[in-house]
Order: structure tokens, then C-alpha cells, then sequence
């Protein structure tokens, strides 16, 4: 994808700095900028800061057309990123509450987080998407989702290599399904593109980049944050858990949603198959990766449970941030005006 | 998992998870089709894609027999 816009001085400084490849680059005045900018913003919601942090991580994914792969490891724009994720995390830890649970079996650890995963029961997008929404506000949802549905899975993965044992086997068998189980155009990420198409939507990964809020922003970067630090390898299977737990009944919904307004296979695909798939991986999550996990090395709990309440934490905020602008007959789109040909 | 043939996980309060070498038939002898390798199959009754689960067994606080 191209270099997304500048969102305020912090991405307009970086962005300029990152079209010339200077290994010796010296961040530090932006770096104290950074910080300025943080005093007076919730760095959730700092558009300025998010899209900072989402160009950082996706310089580890794909890149940036015409912009220098060598940046990925670029030591001054690590230290950059080192001290934005520390506010980042910080927040984190704050909507994610102290990290509850108690030690036990594999089984104790998924009957845990199955019940984070129902204590939230506050309005939902997928029921609102089931029986009101619009053709234009699917279309906004496909949006919103699409900054992590077209890299579907990849975030987890980054943890395969720092895993063991049965934490491991479980991961990779819910990513083979994820990746399609190897039949190619079965991956998840290609059933959001026909989705997507169906509903006239560009399918390229990022197209609509400049459209989502920080918020949106925030969810997909705490799973890339989570995904790239082996420290926090517990983290990112707490949130993949979490994620497997409250995805069967929700897509349900979207398919009945989309099916109201008048769409069908194979436009419904991606929602019909995660009912099934996800009823499969969240007993895995759960059970063997999570459990399992904790079951090896008691010490990863606290990990794996923060990982999980900042899903359930996040997941809330994006969520309320659609249903109150739509609730206010509005967009819930950084800038209302997206061309789309239906 | 054993070597061959397939396993069966009873899910607490939840499904059975089978994987390995199986197949799924109906009353009719015909083969169940799915994509996957390893399935949920529906222990509460209430799934709308019987055989699998669908997850609302979570919804309807359903209760096994015994664990
Ligand atoms: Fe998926
Ligand atoms: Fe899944």
C-alpha cells in the first residue's frame, strides 16, 4: 500500500523522514514532540499517534510501496517505537483492569476467559448490523473491519516461533484454518475480499486507511504490539482467545444482517464460515493454546489474561464508536466522504 | 493425540471436538460434507448448523449430564 496521509505534526515529521533512508536518522526531537502531543490526548484516540504506530508495525508486515525495507530495523525508529508502545501499553493495562484469574487446569483457564468473553453484554454492532444497519453502514463495518480481516491471522502468527509444546500445536492448527487449511482463495482474508467486492469495495489492503479512526487504528496496532513482543507471546493468545469466543454468534448476525439487505453466497461466506470455524477455534483458543500455555508455565497468566480484558476492553470502545454515530444518523468513518460504486 | 484413528474431546458445557481420520455421515448413510479437518459437532441441540456448533450453547446456559 502507499504511505498513508499525515494525521498531525508527529506522522508529517515521520513520514517526510521515512521517504529518504537515513540509517542515522536522529528522532529524539521528535520523539519529545511525541510526548508533547501525549500530555493532552488519549493516546487511543489520538489519530496523530495511531497512525504513527500503524505505519511502524506494518513496516513489519508488507511495507510501503517505494518506501525502503531497511526502515523495519532501523535502530532510531525502533527507539521511537519502543517509547510510543510504552504509553500504549500503559493505557492498555488501564481499560484492561488489573489482570483477573485464578490458576488451575487448561479447562479452569477456558472457563475463565469464556466468561470474560459473555460478561459483555452491552449493545452490539452485530446486532444492530442484523437488524437495522444500511447498505452504506455494512459498508462502513466492511471498512472498519478490513484494516485486520485482509491481514486476517497474521498478528497471531508472529508468536509460533516462541511457543512449545501443546500452546503450539493448538496455534498452528486454528492458523491452518485460517489460512485456508492450503487451498488457495480459502484463506479468511480472500472471503473479506469477496465480501468487500460484493458490496463494491475496493479489496486492497489498506484503501480505506484514510477513512478509520484511531480507534480502529488502536485495535489492529495492539495486536500487532502484542504479536511482536515475545514478552508478551501470552498476550496475543489471551486476545486470540478472546477473539475465537466472541466471533460465532456476532457473524451469525452479520449473515443475517447482510442477508436483510439483500446479499447472499458468496458475498455472506466469509460470515457463514466463521460461525462454524470459530465455534471449533475457540474451543482450542481456550482450552490448549491459553491453557495450555498457562499449564506449562503458571508464570504466562498475567500475560494471557491482560491480553484478554484489553480485547474485551477495545472491542467495546470500537464498538460504541459505530453504534453512537450511527445512533446520531451519522458516519462512523474518519471523513464521511468515501466514494464507493455500488 | 494418538498416532491414528480419531480423538474426541468432550467440551465442558460446550461441543465435541473431533479430529484425526473420520467421517460424518447422516441417517441416510450419506456423507456429511465439511471443509475442515477438525469440527465442533453440537452437544446442546440448538445449533442451526446441526451437526456443528454454532456457539449458542453459550446463549442457553446449557447444562450436561455430568463433565
Ligand atoms: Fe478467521
Ligand atoms: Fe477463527
Amino acid at each position: 500500500m502507499e504511505l498513508p496521509e499525515d494525521r498531525g505534526r508527529i506522522s508529517e515529521s515521520l513520514f517526510e523522514v521515512l521517504r529518504t533512508y537515513d540509517p542515522d536518522v536522529d528522532l529524539s526531537g521528535l520523539e519529545h514532540e511525541a510526548f508533547k502531543v501525549l500530555d493532552s490526548e488519549d493516546i487511543l484516540h489520538s489519530e496523530d499517534i495511531q497512525i504513527v504506530l500503524f505505519v511502524l508495525y506494518e513496516l513489519h508486515y508488507r511495507g510501503f510501496d517505494g518506501i525502503d525495507a531497511r526502515w523495519e530495523w532501523n535502530p532510531p525508529l525502533l527507539g521511537l517505537r519502543a517509547k510510543i508502545e510504552e504509553q500504549f501499553e500503559a493505557r492498555l493495562r488501564q481499560i484492561a483492569g488489573d489482570p483477573s484469574f485464578s490458576l488451575g487446569s487448561a479447562q479452569d483457564t477456558a472457563r475463565q476467559l469464556f466468561a470474560l468473553a459473555s460478561a459483555d453484554d452491552g449493545p452490539s454492532v452485530s446486532t444492530y448490523i442484523s437488524r437495522h444497519a444500511t447498505v452504506e453502514q455494512a459498508r462502513e463495518f466492511l471498512m472498519h473491519k478490513s484494516i485486520y480481516q485482509l491481514k486476517e491471522a497474521d498478528p497471531h502468527s508472529w508468536a509460533i516461533p516462541r511457543l512449545t509444546g501443546r500452546g503450539k500445536s493448538a496455534l498452528m492448527e486454528i492458523q491452518f484454518d485460517e489460512y485456508g487449511a492450503g487451498r488457495p482463495g480459502a484463506m479468511h482474508s480472500e472471503l473479506f475480499e469477496t465480501t468487500m467486492r460484493g458490496l463494491g469495495l475496493d479489496s486492497e489492503f489498506g484503501a480505506y486507511i484514510e477513512s478509520l479512526p484511531a480507534i480502529t487504528l488502536a485495535s489492529v496496532n495492539m495486536m500487532s504490539f502484542f504479536g511482536l513482543h515475545r514478552r508478551l507471546r501470552g498476550s496475543i493468545a489471551g486476545h486470540l482467545a478472546i477473539y475465537e469466543m466472541t466471533s460465532s454468534i456476532p457473524n451469525a448476525r452479520y449473515a443475517r444482517g447482510f442477508r436483510r439487505l439483500g446479499f447472499d453466497s458468496p458475498v455472506t461466506d466469509y460470515f457463514d464460515e466463521h460461525v462454524e470455524a470459530d465455534a471449533v477455534h475457540e474451543q482450542i483458543a481456550g482450552r490448549d493454546l491459553a491453557g495450555g500455555l498457562i499449564e506449562q508455565d503458571p508464570s504466562i497468566a498475567e500475560a494471557v489474561f491482560f491480553g484478554a480484558q484489553a480485547a474485551c476492553a477495545i472491542d467495546a470502545l470500537v464498538g460504541a464508536h459505530q453504534l453512537e454515530a450511527w445512533g446520531r444518523g451519522r458516519s462512523s468513518l474518519r471523513q464521511p466522504k468515501v466514494k464507493v460504486e455500488a | 493425540m494418538s498416532a491414528e484413528g480419531a480423538q474426541i474431546v468432550v467440551c465442558p458445557q460446550g461441543p465435541l471436538i473431533l479430529r484425526g481420520d473420520f467421517e460424518i455421515l447422516d441417517a441416510e448413510g450419506e456423507a456429511v460434507p465439511t471443509s475442515r479437518e477438525t469440527v465442533a459437532l453440537c452437544r446442546c441441540g440448538s445449533s442451526a448448523i446441526k451437526p456443528f456448533c454454532d456457539g449458542t450453547h453459550k446463549l442457553k446456559k446449557f447444562e450436561m449430564p455430568r463433565d
